[in-house]
């Protein structure tokens, strides 16, 4: 059975070889902290499982440590230059699309008819885990596409991989640091006491205010856990099944839809939401970090605003 | 009632909010918060450690997403898979930036929508796809585009891909999200029919996709509002600053000769 622990493996030889080679790389202005960054987070990859907690717990902070103090800079990449890759592009033309567009393909395939393949009753993906599972299994038959079309070798995409893993630097990583954040708030109880503040100093006897205070609690919630499903149980709880559905029987189907578009409201202008938001930007090369969140505000508030419309027109 | 809930671990949240207004590192920001929230329940500091450690293993298949793709986008880079983007624009003629924009925008929905989430995303679509075409697209139209446009573009289509995503995913029935509310609200003693949630969600979904595309349909009339003057002296001014454009800039936009030779 393909588990997904064997793409956890397949990163983590791919991340060893990416800090191989920063660390070998004379010309690279901080090879031994950034190199040696790299090669932590293999380690967790690799053997992470079977580490004691607090060791990996220790990991993660020197790793935070390195790039909290400037250790993850990158190299001087050795990119072809622009008129190589034009002759190139005209060249292989559409041909070009084929593996990008595999994966997405492969990744839905897999997703929806994998669970059909099964030898002597084992599936032969991993059923919990399959959209992954398919999008890892079309990352690879994509590469070896990439590699016949393009005439060149693994060596070489390892080499592109460093080029952009350089570049992402610690932003790669920023989105796991926070889904690890999210776990340690919810061991240590701060959901709890952010619904006991939004619901102990509101009065919500006025239902367009407890609407507001639902919608407008769900976003700002959002924007400091960086996602919606942290923060429905809190302000579904506190606020939406007791008073919207309790007190002024808000159909709960409602109720439950428009609270989670607020929170993606949030999602859409908070920087703790990474891998929307912080990671685009590096992945886009944009000088300001925050680029794609300024350009999403407007569009947030906007979609904010007609959601309480909407709950307060519709819902009851 | 106050004494059962303790609001210490609250500081936290407060490192969080201060560390990115004074504009620290986000991973020292993050670590910072975890120990302080740590120490704030009252955690002694091998529970701190363990805690961060069980998390940072817990969410492994975050990343995944993001890394296992690179090496065949780098790849498909360094042979011109940008290029051969920004050419195939240039032969649509009524392309805009907004325009194609807004088309990802409602495929993105849509497909999402249906469940095929899949199908966009940052390091695969957008990066070597989306945000070329767009300005290759804005290139067609007003040449040399300045910096702060070439970015502003790029925000802009990763932003039309985390709105469909968003937008459309809670509509698919058997998505993550609305099992989780259904099972939550069980808990609650609210039964609901996960299909209403589902139907529930489409008036939010429309307002989302129009308010973003009229968004992009404004970025249009700025991009033209700010560069139109440029297209239509093509011979009078601009010929100084085009006789030095294919060198100097040759590296940011090899495709701006590339008109002729699809049509």
């Amino acid at each position: 059975m393909i588990k997904i622990d064997l793409l956890f493996w397949l990163l983590g030889v791919v991340l060893l070889i990416v800090g191989g080679m920063i660390l070998t790389d004379r010309d690279h202005p901080r090879r031994f902290l950034a190199g040696g960054f790299w090669i932590l987070y293999a380690i967790v990859f690799l053997v992470g499982d079977r580490l004691p907690p607090e060791v990996v717990g220790v990991v993660a902070i020197v790793m935070a440590l390195i790039a909290g103090f400037g250790g993850v800079t990158s190299g001087r990449p050795k990119a072809l230059s622009a008129e190589a890759r034009l002759a190139s592009a005209r060249r292989l033309r559409n041909r070009l699309f084929v593996p990008a567009l595999t994966i997405p393909f492969i990744t839905i395939i897999v997703t929806f008819g994998g669970g059909y393949l099964a030898f002597g009753g084992t599936p032969l993906f991993e059923p919990r885990n399959i959209t992954l599972i398919g999008f890892g299994v079309g990352c690879v038959i994509a590469l070896v596409l990439a590699c016949v079309i393009t005439r060149d070798s693994v060596g070489q995409s390892m080499r592109e991989t460093r080029r952009l893993v350089d570049a992402l630097s610690w932003a790669a990583v920023l989105p796991q640091m926070l889904g690890m954040l999210g776990l340690v708030f919810s061991d240590a109880g701060v959901g709890k006491a952010v619904a006991h503040l939004t619901t102990a100093y509101i009065d919500m006897d006025l239902r367009f205010v407890a609407v507001v205070v639902y919608c407008v609690g769900m976003a700002l919630f959002t924007i400091i856990m960086g996602n919606g499903f942290a923060a429905f149980p809190v302000m579904a709880g506190g606020v939406g099944v007791p008073v919207l559905v309790g007190v002024f029987h808000a159909n709960p189907a409602m109720m439950a839809a428009i609270g989670m578009f607020s929170g993606y409201c949030g999602t859409l202008m908070t920087p703790m939401a990474a891998n929307f938001n912080i990671v685009p930007a590096a992945l886009l090369e944009l000088p300001d970090k925050n680029a794609v969140i300024r350009v999403q505000v407007p569009t947030a508030l906007g979609i904010l605003v007609c959601n309480i419309a909407l709950m307060n027109w519709l819902g009851f | 009632m106050q004494s059962t809930v303790s609001l210490w671990p609250l500081i936290g949240v407060a490192v969080i909010v201060v560390g990115f207004m004074l504009r620290f590192n986000p991973m020292l920001i993050v670590a910072v918060a975890a120990v302080v929230t740590g120490v704030a329940a009252g955690f002694p500091p091998g529970k701190i450690l363990a805690a961060i450690g069980t998390g940072f293993v817990k969410t492994r298949n975050i990343p995944l997403i993001l890394f296992l793709p690179l090496a065949v986008i780098g790849l498909l880079e360094r042979h011109g898979l940008r290029e051969r983007a920004q050419i195939w624009i240039s032969t649509i003629k009524a392309a805009t930036a907004g325009r194609l924009l807004i088309v990802y925008l409602l495929v993105r929905e849509l497909t999402a929508a249906v469940g095929l989430t899949g199908l966009g995303g940052h390091p695969q679509m957008v990066r070597p796809l989306i945000a070329p075409m767009a300005e290759g697209a804005a290139e067609n139209r007003y040449g040399k585009l300045p910096d702060a446009v070439r970015f502003k573009l790029r925000a802009y289509a990763a932003s039309a891909d985390n709105v469909g995503l968003f937008f459309g995913e809670d509509v698919f029935v058997a998505f993550g999200a609305i099992v989780l509310m259904v099972t939550l609200l069980k808990e609650a003693g609210v039964t609901v029919q996960p299909i209403h949630v589902a139907l529930w969600a489409i008036p939010t979904a429309v307002c989302a996709f129009v308010i973003h595309a009229a968004r992009l349909w404004l970025l249009d009339r700025a991009l033209e509002r700010e560069l139109g003057g440029a297209r239509r002296r093509p011979l009078a001014g601009g010929d100084v600053a085009d006789g030095e454009a294919p060198a100097a800039r040759a590296a940011e936009t090899p495709v701006q000769h590339g008109h002729g030779d699809e049509a």
